[in-house]
């Protein structure tokens, strides 16, 4: 990618130059890479998890591993797979759908990336020190506390604390880069609706984020320094912890599935040959899930008994949410009414998000009712629930959009054959998985427990969800697969527009130059490369003159202030260990002067530098 | 884009936001200000929820003195006032003032800094230790959280004026810098005047 680029200065290592890059293509690629590797790690463990209840009274796993499971299951798949995986899509769409050459703080981006892999790191290594978190990802107190859980959880609180700012650098970065890079002519309502969705989401993130690293820090300084904020005898109070985590929590939701909903917004209109029926009703109503995420909290805790009418009041929020979600729905309806429907895999996925979505939909408002929430409170019914959400909206979402991106990031197609295999696959085996476990739920299944007695009619539905979540496994298989066969078989792609799509990251040449734009482009529209392709020459008009581009350096420092934060991080977990071998003051003091020392080297100023213009043409005039 | 701004004819009026990268930093700056308000309030709302879990231990009406509170906060408002200076001088490229105005800010804020470690030291003596009760972790965590920032931010302003003491003038590069830098130190005052008056004015005034 973009090696034409490198002759400007010296050339680098491979490895050095992924440790050091802040260009957002590449690093959205670090992004994916990483969601992914987490995601098959957690999609194992579901399996561990299914096998585990695949027979009443199986002894395949203690329940020690089995609340180590499930806990970790959860907690990589939220933080740690799904947040980097939309992440990278944002990385790599929203630059080029705005008409930028880059994010507006290229390091931070780059920053963003090594805290939360960091972070995601010291997680991890908790199974080689004395067990992973065991407390549900919830980690509600007083499980979690250090009367009750290992040492496990000081992994969880301190690497979602630095994965988690990581994660909020990176949030603030989109937020800026959405609001001052966009090209002349880009108005906010000209603005595809992954640009939307990524705002409201990073904006979702700074406000939902900053409870959790509290809530965190109460948790942290609870176990390690003994601090009293959850145990009533010493005047704490342990519903403290559910309220900040379920503040953070509930909008953590709409964080991940809206820009999903904004991929499914890009891929339903290219493949329809439409235009995106009611944009402006679409903003409105991923702005008002936004406003309402905040509000409706208490729904995970009605069964905790605030009060009847506490519980009312929150009831009556959730079901508001159904209305903007169900505008969005009968939007991307009337988006594929009448249009020119192309089926490949990226379409596939994205039309099967719309019932499936649905689904989960319907049951969440079934589950907001206060009243009937204690029958299903903690049952399989809300495991089915949310993975209708997760599995059925944001995977869906996640596949439609790297089918779709996939060229324009990698210049080859995925093979669309392995792709229909890899969708019918998993969306049968989802089905199977999960929508029987409504039912399992019904009839009084509970969640969370490890095992079960056989004769209470809950064998055989549990026998089907297991065989369906290795359907699902089988999919996911099929998927890498086809990452590998593609990248030997398919055709490179060498034109601008593979699938005649709407948006601007479709008028750069393929592979896209590290500078995106030779010129900046003027936008005249919405879905401006469809009007010029419509209206114009098809060539988006250039908004400067050709001239020398600025661009910034790389730096390994991002990595270094990472590693820091890790070593940091590590020392302060040494803290409670019975035999750290190094003293943890030590550790702790080394992580602290490799973080902030790198952040004074930072303060150097590095003006970047600059692509002259006649490399620039040369290279244009190779890729076009 | 906007990144070539003539300054043969001296400043532009605001150089904090002439360039696109000050620009950025600007509206970054003030977006990380709200995600921390909302983490401050988090804090607060423990502090607020545990404050009477004292559990026998000593409570805020044994402890607290306001006088000693008092002088701290009129230290770390002259602060932000002294800070204010330096940005208004700044922006009328005086250099100098900008320098001694920062070093100034620095200064009172290791004196509150001094002042918050006394206070500490002195509550602790009185046998209010961090896990004595829930009203003693709460507090200690907010107020000593606040202080963690007031250190960051003075490790901030020092490594800015170490970088560019001998600059010889404010430029379109290091004008966002300091301001940014003062927008965060006036962020941790206007949290510490509400840790007044929430903490301190709220248990003394015995509410």
């Amino acid at each position: 990618m973009a090696t034409a680029t490198m002759t400007a200065k010296k050339e680098k290592s491979v490895l050095w130059d992924w440790l050091t890059t802040v260009d957002h293509k590449k690093l959205a690629i670090l992004y994916l890479v990483a969601g992914t590797l987490f995601f098959v790690k957690a999609g194992v463990m579901a399996l561990f998890i299914r096998i585990q209840l695949m027979i009443p009274e199986n002894d395949f796993m203690t329940g020690q591993v089995f609340n180590e499971l499930i806990t970790m299951h959860g907690t990589i798949m939220l933080f740690l797979a799904v947040t980097p995986l939309i992440f990278g899509f944002m990385n790599f769409a929203i630059p080029l759908q705005i008409g930028a050459r880059d994010v507006a703080f290229p390091f931070i981006n780059a920053l963003g990336f090594w805290i939360f892999f960091f972070g995601g790191l010291l997680l991890s290594v908790s199974w080689f020190f004395g067990g992973a978190p065991d407390a549900g990802w919830t980690a509600y107190v007083p499980l979690s506390t250090r009367e009750f859980a290992g040492s496990g959880m000081d992994f969880y609180a301190l690497g979602l604390q630095v994965s988690g700012f990581g994660t909020l650098i990176s949030a603030i970065n989109f937020i800026v880069t959405i609001i001052n890079m966009r090209a002349p002519g880009m108005t906010m309502m000209r603005m595809p609706l992954f640009c939307w969705t990524g705002l409201v989401t990073s904006i979702l993130i700074v406000f939902a984020f900053t409870p959790l690293a509290a809530g965190l820090a109460l948790l942290m300084l609870d176990r390690i320094f003994s601090g009293q904020f959850f145990l009533p005898d010493m005047g704490g109070n342990a519903i403290l912890w559910a309220h900040i985590f379920w503040i953070f929590g509930h909008p953590e939701v709409y964080i991940l599935v809206l820009p999903a909903f904004g991929i499914i917004s890009e891929v339903v209109p290219a493949f329809s040959h439409k235009r995106l029926f009611g944009y402006t009703a679409m903003v409105f109503a991923t702005i008002v899930i936004a406003f309402l995420s905040f509000m409706v909290w208490v729904h995970h805790m009605f069964t905790i008994g605030i009060g009847p009418i506490t519980n009312s009041v929150f009831a009556l929020a959730t079901m508001t949410i159904a209305v903007p979600t169900g505008i969005k729905i009968f939007n991307w309806l009337f988006t594929m009414w009448g249009g020119k429907l192309v089926f490949n895999t990226a379409m596939l996925c994205a039309a099967s998000f719309v019932p499936t979505f649905v689904l989960g939909g319907i049951t969440g408002v079934m589950l907001s009712m206060a009243p009937v929430d204690y029958l299903y409170h903690d049952t399989y019914f809300v495991v089915a629930h949310f993975h209708y959400i997760i599995v059925g909206g944001i995977v869906f979402g996640l596949l439609a959009g790297l089918y779709y991106w996939y060229p324009k990031m990698f210049g080859h197609k995925l093979n669309e054959t392995l792709g229909k295999i890899m969708f019918w696959s998993l969306y049968i085996g989802f089905h199977l998985t999960f929508f029987i476990q409504h039912i399992l739920g019904l009839i009084g299944m509970q969640r969370r427990v490890y095992t079960y007695l056989g004769g209470q009619g809950f064998d055989m539905m549990n026998l089907v969800s297991s065989i369906g979540s290795f359907v699902m496994g089988a999919a996911i298989v099929v998927l890498v697969i086809n990452i590998v066969y593609s990248a030997y078989t398919s055709e490179r792609i060498t034109v601008r527009d593979p699938w005649d799509a709407r948006t601007l990251e479709w008028s750069t040449p393929t592979p896209i130059p590290e500078y995106n734009f030779a010129q900046t482009p003027q936008v005249r529209s919405l879905d401006p490369w469809f009007y010029e392709k419509v209206h114009g020459d098809g060539t988006m008009k250039p908004a400067e003159p050709m001239g020398d581009i600025h661009m910034p350096n790389g730096s390994i420092l991002p990595f270094m202030i990472g590693l820091g934060l890790f070593i940091w991080g590590f020392g302060m977990i040494m803290l409670n260990m019975d035999n750290p071998i190094i003293p943890p003051a030590i550790v702790i003091g080394v992580g602290f002067v490799i973080t902030f020392g790198m952040m004074v080297l930072h303060s150097k100023e590095d003006h970047g530098y600059h692509i002259p213009v006649d490399e620039v043409k040369k290279i244009e005039k190779g890729v076009g | 884009m906007a990144d070539h701004i003539d300054v043969a004819q001296g400043l532009p009026a605001n150089p904090e936001k002439a360039t696109l990268e000050g620009k950025n930093k600007f509206l970054g700056m003030w977006v990380f200000l709200g995600g921390e308000t909302v983490m401050f309030a988090t804090f607060f709302g423990t502090f607020l929820g545990l404050r009477k879990g004292t559990v026998g231990g000593p409570t805020a009406e044994d402890l607290f003195s306001l006088p000693l509170v008092f002088i701290m906060t009129m230290i770390l408002l002259t602060s932000s006032l002294t800070s204010v200076l330096g940005i208004l001088a700044m922006k009328r490229n005086n250099f100098k003032t900008l320098r001694t105005c920062m070093l100034l800010t620095v200064l009172l804020g290791f004196g509150f800094v001094g002042f918050e470690v006394y206070e500490f030291y002195h509550y602790y003596h009185e046998g209010l230790g961090y896990t004595t009760s829930a009203f003693a972790s709460s507090f200690y965590t907010l107020v000593g959280l606040h202080g963690c920032h007031v250190l960051f931010g003075l490790g901030w302003i020092i490594t800015l004026l170490a970088r560019y003491w001998n600059a010889g003038g404010v430029t379109l590069a290091n004008a966002p810098k300091f301001y940014s830098a003062s927008l965060y130190w006036h962020f941790i005052d206007v949290v510490w005047v509400f840790i007044f008056t929430v903490v301190y004015l709220l248990s003394v005034g015995g509410a």
